[in-house]
């Protein structure tokens, strides 16, 4: 487990906005800012461990029941106030471990809490907002759903911290009954079975990989970069479509997801063969 | 019966409601998609006979289903056209890969096309899922993410029902999209959680979670308990009949006018009003939670 020290997504959302406290009345774990971003006024959001979190299950940086809701609650704020006017970008500052596991997430509805907060980002989405997703370190599961998952364009650092993936190791070797070790050893050869970002990569997902020096502590040059990075694909985003689509668009997307693109033409032709 | 053999038959033999009516949750997907529509209308899409198999499955010895464990149907219900996606439980746990994560998308974006070129098409999920399977993890968790997208856009023109009646439920991943749907119904045999009970033992520990405790289990994620917390708005029994009028009644009713998983409001004030220092029994919940203040 992280210390609160070296937490990726605090640094980066210090280091992109100048702030490191979260908005009047919400939790301490969710980060909110607006703040320039070339043209644009854009809210930066991110979700951080509070050790004093009202819900033990979710004080490590996971997205639990509060986390949910604020993020959906200040997601929702904005494109109800950009409703008649011009789009801000939102950048989800993506760093989760996962959702929360806990007994009063699940009888309290966590999965409710969850798809309000992937429905407030994909709203914002739909509704022409830029929402530009920069993974800076964990985006596990259900957390990545809620929190990143919905975004136009998603950005991620070249780095071996950079973990994306359906379930952390740990929890998948526990459940395949492998060791971790002959987990990798199938990544290697299986490629959405990888924890290595590289073979992310080339699932198509990501609109870029960012090869940064000092992931841990940003430097100056580096916070820069990253914020024309944001910039550039906040322009693309408003020139693409506001759905998904673009993720099966890539080059990498032709060979590692073959399986749907011939599933889609298929459909699409019998559906229509009425 | 034929009128000849009623003629014969001495006396007609009075059953049973029970044995009379027709179980929803023995039927196979297949069956159970067939079930909603006029009777013949109904053809399905990217069937078994296509052969398109997960080309990950056999790569790590798992036999793979030429439907994938996911079967859609186009076709009328109460004369207008619809789709039914739904999930086998009995291949894989219904878990979503590539393929049926490529099939549920693909069949609500052009449910959501039609409807954007003025030919109302209602959808209708039934999903029985443990949510992303194992074998295809990362693109497992890339098509939920891309369902989600789909169904948030087909949701504005069209009412979306979900389904989960059981035997296996609805987890992981895929119960973000059974609570963005726009009807959510269950039977009490069904259950609807985040993470499932051997999952949450595991990460948090059995004095967290005792995965072999049925009646908790029952009690947290349950259909009763759904809907009388408020969280499904149709219990139904274990009846085909029921299962397809009480949809059929919600395609009737059309797109609501907020979403539940847009009422960000309600969401803050039930969690504000939890006290976190205990954990809560089911009946305790029902307490706070009731079916009236979400109505």
């Amino acid at each position: 487990m992280s210390e609160p020290a070296r937490e990726r997504g605090r640094a980066w959302f210090r280091a992109l906005t100048g702030r490191s406290t979260p908005m009047r009345g919400d939790p301490a774990s969710v980060l909110t800012a607006d703040v320039p971003l070339g043209e644009d006024q854009a809210r930066f959001l991110c979700v951080v461990s509070d050790p004093n979190g009202r819900f033990p299950r979710a004080r490590h940086g996971e997205v639990g029941l509060e986390e949910g809701y604020t993020l959906a609650s200040r997601v929702r704020e904005v494109v109800e106030a950009d409703k008649n006017g011009h789009k801000r970008p939102i950048i989800p500052l993506v760093d989760v471990r996962s959702q929360a596991y806990g007994r009063r997430e699940e009888i309290a509805a966590i999965y409710l809490v969850a798809a309000a907060a992937a429905d407030a980002y994909g709203t914002a989405r739909l509704a022409g907002h830029p929402v530009i997703a920069l993974i800076v370190g964990h985006a596990i599961s259900g957390g990545f759903l809620a929190h990143g998952y919905q975004a136009n364009r998603i950005l991620a650092f070249d780095d071996p911290g950079v973990v994306i993936h359906a379930m952390h190791k740990e929890a998948a070797a526990r459940v395949t009954r492998r060791s971790v070790e002959s987990l990798e050893a199938l990544g290697k050869s299986i490629l959405p079975l990888s924890y290595d970002i590289h073979d992310y990569a080339k699932l198509g997902l990501l609109h870029k990989l960012l090869h940064i020096e000092h992931p841990d502590a940003p430097h100056p040059t580096e916070i820069e970069r990253v914020r024309h990075e944001l910039i550039a694909a906040t322009a693309e985003a408003r020139r693409g479509p506001r759905d998904l689509s673009n993720r099966l668009q890539s080059h990498e997307a032709q060979t590692s997801r073959a399986a749907t693109i011939l599933v889609r033409r298929k459909l699409e032709e019998q559906w229509k063969a009425d | 019966m034929n009128e000849s053999m009623s003629k014969v038959g001495a006396r007609p033999v009075e059953q049973p409601a029970f044995l009379q009516r027709q179980s929803f949750i023995e039927m196979n997907a297949r069956e159970r998609a067939r079930s909603f529509f006029d009777p013949g209308t109904e053809r399905e899409l990217v069937g078994p006979f296509d052969r398109v198999e997960s080309p990950w499955l056999a790569l790590q010895d798992v036999t793979p289903q030429s439907d994938d464990g996911c079967i859609v149907m186009k076709g009328k219900i109460g004369g207008e056209a619809a789709v039914v996606i739904a999930l086998e439980g009995a291949f894989q746990g219904g878990s979503m890969g590539e393929v049926s994560g490529a099939k549920l998308t693909a069949a609500l974006d052009l449910a959501c096309a039609d409807n954007e070129n003025g030919i109302k098409t209602y959808a209708i999920l039934q999903l029985e899922t443990g949510g992303v399977r194992l074998q295809e993890a990362n693109l497992g968790l890339a098509v939920i993410a891309e369902i989600i997208g789909s169904l948030l856009a087909l949701r504005e023109h069209a009412p979306v029902v979900c389904v989960t009646a059981g035997s296996v439920g609805c987890f992981g991943g895929m119960s973000l999209v059974a609570g963005l749907a726009s009807y959510l119904m269950m039977t009490r045999e069904g259950r609807l959680g985040m993470n499932g009970p051997e999952v949450i033992e595991q990460e948090a520990g059995i004095e967290e979670f005792n995965s072999k405790n049925r009646a908790l289990i029952w009690g947290i994620h349950g259909g009763k308990q759904r809907y009388e917390t408020g969280l499904v708005d149709a219990l139904v029994d274990d009846n085909v009949g029921q299962v397809v009028d009480a949809v059929r009644e919600f395609l009737r009713r059309g797109v609501p006018s907020v979403h539940r998983s847009a009422q960000i409001d309600l969401l803050q004030r039930r969690i504000a009003m939890l006290d976190p220092s205990h954990q809560w029994e089911p009946a305790e919940l029902r307490e706070f939670w009731t079916r009236q203040e979400v109505l």
